[in-house]
């Protein structure tokens, strides 16, 4: 685990999770949210549980996006705050 | 300096917590219902990064398969300090996975109250059941 690239990492993460609550569209709050996923599977694989990382990548990140992006096109994508 | 080696050597858990009120807040104060279950997997996802934090080790620790070079280092096959504790892995992969089906039945339930209320603004919908009920 190298300690920059983890600070770093975990830094995006938290401005991912910001920005994903803050956007003012739901279909980018789902992307944001993707990203997040991957990025903290990443994290994931850096401290070595390597089964939690790419459960989150195929079905946290992956599937959920999909879920998401598909429910979002069914409802609309305003949102007031 | 000990204490500072404290709170900067376990960084993982002061963002773990920052994560975690963020998707607190986002479930408490945020009017939009999509934003509030945006919200709740950002908590669990903050949890299980808590626990996966709890597994790790220093020390060049890998995951738990048995090596060749494991065996030759010494006559017991398995010491504690060369894998990482699976136990807390285990048990998020699970957690994974319940995870999603939440959010998989949320979204469903959203898709219902878009149809029959044609918004998402959680004050929007109190105010036609308001209507509705007088």
């Amino acid at each position: 685990m190298i300690w920059q690239l983890d600070i770093l990492i975990l830094l995006i993460v938290v401005i991912c999770a910001i920005a994903s609550i803050t956007v003012k569209d739901i279909l980018s709050s789902a992307l944001l949210l993707g990203a997040y996923s991957f990025l903290m599977c990443l994290l994931w694989t850096g401290m070595g549980a390597v089964d939690v990382a790419f459960t989150e990548a195929a079905v946290g990140a992956g599937i959920s996006t999909a879920f998401f992006i598909g429910a979002v096109f069914h409802m609309t994508r305003r949102t007031k705050d | 300096m000990d204490t500072m080696d404290f709170i900067i050597g376990k960084y993982n858990y002061w963002i773990y917590i920052v994560l975690m009120m963020i998707g607190f807040y986002a479930m408490i104060a945020k009017n939009n219902f999509a934003k509030k279950i945006v919200g709740m997997n950002i908590f669990q996802t903050a949890i299980i990064l808590f626990f996966i934090s709890t597994a790790s080790k220093t020390g060049g620790a890998t995951i738990p398969i048995i090596k060749s070079e494991h065996l030759a280092a010494g006559a017991q096959a398995i010491t504690a300090p060369q894998y990482l504790n699976p136990l807390p892995h285990v048990l998020m992969l699970t957690a994974i996975v319940v995870m999603v089906s939440t959010f998989g039945v949320a979204l469903a339930v959203l898709m219902m109250l878009y149809r029959k209320y044609r918004t998402l603004e959680e004050d929007e919908i109190m105010a036609i059941l308001k209507m509705e009920k007088d």
